[in-house]
This record gives C-alpha cells, sequence and structure tokens, in this order.
C-alpha cells in the first residue's frame, strides 16, 4: 500500500517561500495531476516526494513511512522527468536494467523483469540501441520502461511529455493512461498542461504560488472552480470572466446588461455585491447553435469579431460589456465578422466569483 | 553566365590563395621542429655547415647512442634519470592534479557553497600570474623546507600550476551534464558517490582526458621553475637536462637535437593515443544543442 501523506509541507529557498505548507492525501494506486502556470511549486513538491529536495517543513510520508530525511534510493519511487535523462553511455537495456543492477538483483532476473517491461512499452527491437538512436517517442517510453522495471511503490512523472510535438504528446498521454490501468500504482505527475491533468488524472490538484488552489476530480474542478484562477486555468478556451454587480435582482455588467442571477446562486448574493460573472466558451452560443437549448438562459445580441472554424464547431470572438468574450457555435453554419447575432447563455452553468477575493460565491 | 564563370574563378583563386597561405604558415610553425628531427640524426659538422644543408647526408644513430653511453664516443649525461624523473614528476603531479580538479571540477559544477565565485576568480587569477613570477619565493620557502632539487618540490610546484586550470576545465564538462542524470540515477537506487562514478563521470571521460593531457604536458615541457628547482640526477628533468649540452665554449647541438626528440616522442604519443577524447572533450560544449 502506498499512500502518499503531505502534512503541511514548506519549502524555502533562503528567505523565499516557495511552498507554503501544503496539505494533500494521495490514495493508494490513485493517479493524481498537479496542475498549474511555471512558478506555482508543482515541480517542487513533487521533488520533495521524490527526495530530491529537501523539506524546510512538514511531514512527507509514503506508506507508514515518514520519508523527510531518507534519500531517494530509499523510498521506493521511481521517476520520469522532463528531459526524460537516459543515460547516454548505456543501451535501453542497460538502461532498463541500471536500477535492478544496483539493487544487486540476479542477471537472469534483470533480464527477464526488462524483457517484460521492454514487451509492455513495445520497446522490444530497441534493447540494443543507444538513447541517441531513439526518437522524442522512443525515449519517453524507454523512461517509463525505467519507472515501471523496478515495480515502485510510486511513480512520479515531471512534465514527460513536454518535450514532444503535439501528435506525439496524444499518443504518449493515452500510453501513459493504458499503463497505469496495466501496473496500477500510485502516480503523482506534474504538468502545466490542463489537458493532460483533466485526460489522465483520478483527481486534479490545482496549484498556484506555492498554495494549492483545488483539489477535486476532473470534471468537478471543470465544472466547480472555487476560484477565478482555477475557472481560468482549467478548461480551454479559458472561461470569460465579466465584472457585475447584483443590482434589481439581476446580474448587472458595466455597460448595464442585466443577466438574471442563476438559481442556482441566488441565495448566496445580495443587492450591491461585486461579482464577477463566470462562463465558458461551450455554455454561451449564437441561439439555435449551443450544447443545450434547456435549462434557464439570458439572450444577448452581440456582434462577431473574429470566427475561427475548427470543424463541426466555431470559435467566436465577440464583445460584451467592453469586454472581449468567446463563444462557441455548433452545428455546421458560417459566420461573418461584423455579423449580429443572438446568443444564448445557459445560466444553469454559469458561476459568480466575490469580485474581490476571487472565491466562488458558492463557497460562502 | 559570364559573370557566374568569374565568380567560380575568383572564388577558386581564393580558395587556392588561403590554402597556399595556410601552409606556408604552417611550414614557418613545423620548420623549427622539423630542423630539430632532422638534426637529431646528422653529425655535429653537418648541423653548423654553411650553407645549411637540409636533407641529412649521412643519417645516423649514433647522437642517441651517445647520449645513451653506447658506442665508443660517450656524453657524460643521465638521459635515463632524466627521463626517469620526468616521468615520475609529470605523471605523478598530472594524477594530483587531476583527482584535485575532478573535485573541484564537480563541486563548482554542482553544489552551491558560501565564497564560490569569489574562489572560482581566484583560481582563474592565479592562472593568470606568470610561473616564473614566482620563482623566488618558491626557491626561498622550498630551500627552507629541504626540498629543493627533490622530485616531490616539482611535483608540488607543477600540481599547484594545473590545479586551476584543471578544475576550470572539469567543472565546464560536468555542467554540461544535466543534473536530472544523477538524480534519476539516485532515484533508481544509487548513492550521490554512486551516481558519480557511474553516471557522470564515464561522461565526463573526455573532458577529463583533456585536462589530464594538458596537465601532462604542462609539467612534461616545463623548464623555468624546473631549472631553478633542480641540482642534480634526482630530480633534474629532461627540459632542464638539455643544458648539460651546453660548455663553456661549445654547445652539442647534435646531442641536443637527439634528447629534444626524446621529449618530443612521449608527449606526441601521448597527445595521440588520446585524441579521440581531446577533440571531443575540446568540442563537447559545442555539439550539445
Amino acid at each position: 500500500m502506498a499512500e502518499i501523506t503531505l502534512d503541511k509541507v514548506v519549502k524555502k529557498y533562503g528567505g523565499l517561500d516557495v511552498v507554503h505548507g501544503i496539505d494533500l492525501q494521495i490514495a493508494h494506486e490513485e493517479f493524481v495531476v498537479l496542475v498549474g502556470p511555471s512558478g506555482c511549486g508543482k515541480s517542487t513538491t513533487l521533488r520533495m516526494i521524490a527526495g530530491l529536495e529537501d523539506i524546510s517543513g512538514g511531514l512527507v510520508k509514503i506508506g507508514d513511512r515518514v520519508v523527510n530525511d531518507l534519500p531517494p534510493r530509499k523510498r521506493n519511487i521511481s521517476m520520469v522527468f522532463q528531459n526524460y535523462a537516459l543515460y547516454p553511455h548505456m543501451n535501453v537495456r542497460e538502461n532498463l536494467g541500471f536500477g535492478l543492477k544496483i539493487a544487486g538483483e540476479a542477471t537472469a532476473s534483470i533480464v527477464k523483469r526488462v524483457d517484460e517491461a521492454a514487451e509492455i512499452l513495445g520497446l522490444t527491437p530497441l534493447l540494443d540501441r543507444t538513447p541517441a538512436e531513439l526518437s522524442g517517442g522512443q525515449r519517453q517510453r524507454v523512461a517509463m520502461g525505467r519507472a515501471i522495471v523496478r515495480r515502485p511503490d510510486v511513480f512520479l512523472f515531471d512534465e514527460p511529455l513536454s518535450n514532444l510535438d503535439a501528435k506525439l504528446r496524444g499518443q504518449m498521454r493515452a500510453e501513459i493512461k493504458k499503463l497505469h490501468q496495466k501496473v496500477r500504482t500510485t502516480v503523482v505527475y506534474v504538468t502545466h498542461d490542463q489537458v493532460e491533468a483533466m485526460t489522465l488524472a483520478d483527481r486534479i490538484v490545482v496549484m498556484r504560488d506555492g498554495r494549492i488552489e483545488q483539489v477535486g476530480s476532473p470534471m468537478d474542478v471543470f465544472n466547480h472552480p472555487r476560484t477565478t484562477f482555477v475557472a481560468t486555468f482549467i478548461g480551454s478556451p479559458p472561461m470569460n470572466l465579466l465584472p457585475a454587480t447584483i443590482s434589481g435582482g439581476a446580474v448587472r455588467l458595466a455597460d448595464g446588461t442585466a443577466v438574471p442571477i442563476p438559481d442556482r446562486l441566488s441565495d448566496r448574493v445580495h443587492e450591491g455585491r461585486r461579482v464577477t460573472l463566470g462562463i465558458r466558451p461551450d455554455d454561451i452560443s449564437p441561439v439555435g447553435h449551443g450544447l443545450s437549448q434547456d435549462g434557464p438562459g439570458a439572450e444577448v445580441e452581440m456582434e462577431v469579431e473574429l470566427a475561427e472554424p475548427l470543424g463541426m464547431e466555431s470559435l467566436i470572438y465577440t464583445r460584451l460589456a467592453g469586454q472581449e468574450v468567446q463563444a462557441k457555435l455548433y452545428g455546421p453554419r458560417l459566420v461573418q465578422p461584423g455579423e449580429r447575432l443572438s446568443f444564448r447563455m445557459a445560466l444553469d452553468r454559469a458561476h459568480l466569483f466575490d469580485a474581490e477575493t476571487g472565491r466562488s460565491v458558492r463557497e460562502d | 553566365m559570364t559573370a557566374t564563370v568569374e565568380s567560380q574563378r575568383s572564388k577558386a583563386l581564393k580558395r587556392a590563395g588561403l590554402t597556399a597561405l595556410t601552409f606556408l604558415l604552417m611550414v614557418v610553425m613545423c620548420v623549427p621542429g622539423l630542423w630539430v628531427v632532422l638534426s637529431a640524426f646528422r653529425p655535429n659538422a653537418e648541423i653548423l655547415a654553411k650553407p645549411p644543408v637540409w636533407i641529412p647526408q649521412n643519417p645516423t644513430f649514433d647522437n642517441f647512442r651517445k647520449i645513451f653511453g653506447l658506442g665508443t664516443d660517450q656524453v657524460a649525461i643521465p638521459v635515463g634519470s632524466y627521463f626517469m624523473n620526468s616521468l615520475i614528476i609529470a605523471l605523478t603531479s598530472t594524477a594530483i592534479a587531476l583527482m584535485i580538479g575532478m573535485a573541484g571540477g564537480y563541486a563548482f559544477a554542482r553544489y552551491r557553497f558560501r565564497g564560490k565565485g569569489g574562489i572560482f576568480l581566484g583560481l582563474m587569477l592565479f592562472r593568470a600570474v606568470p610561473g616564473i613570477a614566482l620563482s623566488l619565493p618558491v626557491f626561498i620557502i622550498w630551500s627552507k623546507m629541504g626540498i629543493i632539487d627533490t622530485k616531490l618540490g616539482l611535483i608540488i610546484v607543477y600540481v599547484s600550476l594545473n590545479v586551476p586550470f584543471t578544475i576550470w576545465l572539469i567543472d565546464g564538462f560536468f555542467r554540461q551534464i544535466p543534473l536530472s542524470l544523477s538524480e534519476a540515477a539516485q532515484v533508481d537506487g544509487c548513492t550521490r558517490w554512486q551516481a558519480y562514478w557511474k553516471i557522470e563521470f564515464p561522461l565526463a571521460r573526455s573532458g577529463i582526458a583533456a585536462a589530464g593531457v594538458f596537465a601532462f604536458l604542462t609539467s612534461w615541457n616545463e623548464f623555468a621553475l624546473a631549472s631553478q628547482l633542480t641540482r642534480s640526477t634526482t630530480s633534474k628533468t629532461l627540459p632542464v637536462g638539455l643544458l648539460d649540452f651546453t660548455a663553456q665554449f661549445t654547445i652539442d647541438w647534435a646531442g641536443m637535437c637527439a634528447m629534444a626528440v626524446i621529449i618530443i616522442v612521449p608527449a606526441l604519443i601521448l597527445t595521440f593515443l588520446v585524441q579521440k577524447h581531446l577533440i571531443a572533450g575540446l568540442t563537447f560544449g559545442g555539439v550539445k544543442g
């Protein structure tokens, strides 16, 4: 059993706090993705779990053991690095077997386990090549092979796909997911790519400035962002955010446009409260071209500034209350810039955030 | 069409001119060495002949026989002892300088510590001081310590001459090796020490070999300090031994040239043996993206 527990974990570099006492519980066999922009402390957190960074405060536990002072080799973890970190002077077989050799495993057993790992990852024909003779995707697979061959308690991935091109990234993402389904090990995966986070994770941990902003399942984080930061970071294109005030029983935008208060939030706001209305591009569409026509909605007329056809859907750039708003048009229809269209907002999927704190009014 | 032909012709001319110039420069650089080598295989009379005789008329190994005390005509110069002294001093000082250089270079490349920048700058500044400027204080201190005319005395001098350069060179090589390789090895079960020996050291080997060759050649060829700090066959090195061929009124050019060849050959062989590492080492920074 390899749960991971972070208890008020702090990282300081000199006087600079990089990670501010985070708490996190990761279950056995769970796939957790730490996601956030550069400098949010996600890689530092992962490296503290790995033992590659000293822990300035708090406790890190793997299973029942506090590992704060254990070197990486005693934590029974494997790690896949951003630049793969394959040993350039060893061939693939030696790279895969290195950890087992260091552990003093018998040669026959090393050969067997390396062959098994190579089989799982389709590396068998490449075993005698050196890393320099491999493509980016193959190197990535060797790095994963090196991680699984030791049968660790925990896999750590540090932005493993960020050096690959978009197509390969998609393929490798699927391979990582399949690998996890096969080997069922606790995984902590760091990325700045919200698509990777959404597609891979059992649970997403959104980080910002060394703090955890939100933890939840991908759909929970997507559907119920707790802050404007999470709302704009998860989901592509990002959620539209419009400053507004609660006035006359409606959400009134800067230009006076009134939008009804979403029913489920009506008891959370009071007259005069300054808020931010959040609505995803998927939930604001030209009438008749949205995802759903049911449920409460509000219609506003807006002028199309730009339309990007994406096949079955188009991304429309328009303007509301002086701010750029992105909307989605579903179904085949060409839209021209300058066209005025009536857009429908799906209010049951709209969000309200406090204008000052940026926190969802649901949290009050 | 004509313009193209003309431009091609001018290009060819330019290339020919450059080749000729390079050849000329090479000749200028090689002539003294060539003259020494040629002179090692001919008698003194031929060396001093006017007009000069370029190609030995009567090639002979007599000069070598003479300085090794073989044959009838002997020169009382203990070349064998000088050779052994040079070898012992150069190899020992190189080995020590490399050990310090590897540890120091690794520390500068991988660790953060107080005064790191200052110490590194200090080492580089020390390199800028010409060794001969230190000869007097070194002589006084060495004589007080009683290590004038000992191999140990020269070894210490050469180690301190070579250490800054080996640290600087090896530091550069360790910097080129991504830190994540050592981290991956540690996650794979290595101690930091094992990660160094099994991963980082093999990758920096070219650089370490290059640093070693430079250190060896510096010690092997050094004359100025050695001539001050050595007296007898217990410590005199080959370059200092060359002076034995000069007497008050005569200079035995033939013997001197033969001994010069003996000095050059091991250095050439060593450079040839490690040339692959040397080139890989010296271009390492350039080929990595």
